[in-house]
């Protein structure tokens, strides 16, 4: 659906690699475009017309963050560079002034790196564990099972909400809930999710929420970190600078600003924020009722028409979202993936930045069809057609 | 070279790779090539004594380009002086990057000779230079 309002689909491509970075509608690209050629200016600092607009629009876009994500105040939506930037604030912004020695972190083995590294170097630094929630044969995790690793040291469970390899949807109220009765925090990386379905962090009894502008139709270079406000307010920044302060002396005295302000040093990525604002007007317009119908209706088309090639291993059939892992029998992934882009089709080769999925999956490399709002059954067509040709491949990737 | 003849060797290599093997003695410099870009990640073995290159092998998953070029340019390397092993080097590092080289010195390595010709494949085929260049600072670092 809404084909027409992506400028990069008039070229001959089929874009499948929208876990990786979505494409951008027009809207998105004029509202940066206008910023550069109709209002530039900092935000935050003039007197001056332009620079009003530019505040409005900036602050304007925390408040649809705000409604967005259900959250109770716009002083709960920080805005970072990205979900990396997100996961690493909370971790050494929050975590290392707020957890023990001996406290535990539950994460998964299908995290993302950056819902891994962080926590592993905490637990060098601070003293903590890291522990890992089991997985089912589907490699998904079922609410009930993190009680077999929650313990009254638990303090923090860190949970992708969709991952980026398997697809596997968490139940986040039901963990929410389960969370909140024993006291523990509830961190969500939403990369995966934020662009593809509806969130609601009060519902969800979420504490901490990541996500990136990129992975739902706008700009790279930006994010947003959600936290409860009585949680921000016992967070540390990880930056210090201008923009964060009310005033510092050579003595040393100084004074930092409030929430989230606090968290935002520096000129921050003002074409991105006003380019996320976009995004999720977008988005909004269209219903994550319908994006999320829409995927399921191909990623079910995609898995039917892939389970009757021969020669092609699915990894994930039972899963939900628009993620699917395929391997043609005895080829290197990255060579399927060469092979199809000399069709013009876009598809990603590797580990998915999910390293310690290999511990579960067995195999370390696969390749990933990401679908996303804009994507066709005809396309899904095209790319099986591509496949089962593929008797070929070396006579076309060497 | 001609294409057909060029897709054979280096298939023939992919699909029989020259001494792919975990080789697990200590007399061997272990290089792991693993490149972020792409996916291969090559254990590669070196026997050095006497300033040549005695033995070579290599395990792990890598496609098609990385393991056929890791298993010419071993077997090119073995019985080669440091010396020789650095002036290959370099003419192949030109050859993939464009630049002059010396054909009759690469042999079989020919085969890549238009590999630029596909941009991203130029790291897969540059994959065991890598692993040879980190054998040589090893060798000197040693030494």
């Amino acid at each position: 659906m809404n084909r027409e309002d992506f400028e990069m689909l008039k070229q001959d491509i089929i874009y499948f690699d929208n876990s990786a970075t979505t494409l951008k509608p027009k809207s998105v690209v004029d509202s940066i475009t206008d910023y550069y050629t109709k209002f530039t200016s900092n935000a935050h600092r003039g007197d001056y017309k332009t620079s009003l607009k530019v505040d409005t629009l900036y602050e304007g876009t925390r408040d649809k963050v705000k409604d967005f994500l259900n959250a109770e105040s716009s002083n709960e939506i920080v805005f970072t560079s990205g979900t990396t930037n997100s996961l690493n604030m909370v971790v050494f912004g929050f975590a290392k002034y707020n957890l023990k020695p001996g406290d535990e972190v539950i994460i998964t083995k299908t995290e993302h790196a950056s819902n891994v590294l962080p926590w592993l170097e905490l637990a060098d630094e601070l003293g903590i564990r890291i522990k890992y929630a089991p997985l089912d044969e589907n490699l998904k995790l079922r609410t009930e099972d993190l009680l077999k690793v929650i313990t009254p040291n638990t303090k923090i469970v860190s949970l992708a909400h969709v991952t980026n390899t398997v697809g596997d949807i968490r139940d986040l109220e039901g963990i929410g809930k389960m969370l909140k009765e024993r006291n523990i925090y509830f961190v969500v990386d939403a990369a995966q999710s934020a662009g593809h379905r509806k969130i609601d962090v009060q519902k969800m009894n979420i504490d901490f929420l990541a996500f990136s502008a990129h992975k739902m139709c706008g700009p790279t270079g930006t994010g947003v970190l959600y936290g409860k406000e009585k949680l921000l307010e016992k967070m540390r920044p990880i930056n210090y600078g201008g923009g964060m302060n009310n005033f510092f002396e050579s003595d040393g005295s100084r004074e930092y600003k409030s929430i989230p302000t606090l968290f935002e040093a520096g000129t921050q990525n003002i074409e991105g924020v006003i380019g996320l604002g976009a995004a999720i007007d977008y988005l909004e317009a269209i219903g994550f009722d319908e994006i999320e119908k829409h995927e399921k209706e191909l990623r079910d088309y995609l898995i039917d028409k892939l389970s009757t090639i021969e020669n092609i291993d699915v990894l994930n059939k039972n899963s939900e979202a628009g993620n699917v892992l395929f391997n043609i029998k005895g080829i290197f992934p990255q060579d399927t993936a060469i092979y199809l882009d000399h069709y013009n089709i876009c598809v990603r080769a590797g580990n998915h930045c999910a390293k310690l999925l290999k511990e579960e999956l067995g195999i370390k490399n696969t390749c990933r069809i990401s679908l996303y709002l804009y994507n066709t059954k005809e396309e899904i067509d095209k790319l099986i057609e591509t496949l089962k040709n593929s008797k070929n491949i070396f006579e076309v990737v060497i | 070279m001609e294409k057909e003849l060029r897709r054979e060797i280096i298939l023939d290599n992919y699909q029989n790779p020259y001494n792919k093997k975990t080789i697990e003695d200590s007399s061997y410099i272990k290089i792991n090539t693993n490149n972020e870009s792409c996916i291969d990640n090559l254990d590669i073995y070196f026997k050095v004594e006497g300033g040549f290159i005695k033995d070579a092998g290599f395990n792990g998953e890598a496609c098609a380009i990385s393991t056929s070029a890791t298993s010419i340019m071993l077997r090119g390397l073995i019985g080669k002086s440091i010396s020789e092993v650095k002036e290959l080097l370099k003419n192949y590092i030109n050859m993939i990057n464009e630049k002059e080289y010396d054909q009759d010195l690469l042999k079989e390595l020919n085969v890549y000779d238009e590999i630029y010709l596909q941009p991203n494949r130029k790291n897969c085929a540059l994959l065991p230079a890598r692993a040879v260049e980190k054998m040589l600072k090893e060798i000197e670092n040693a030494g």
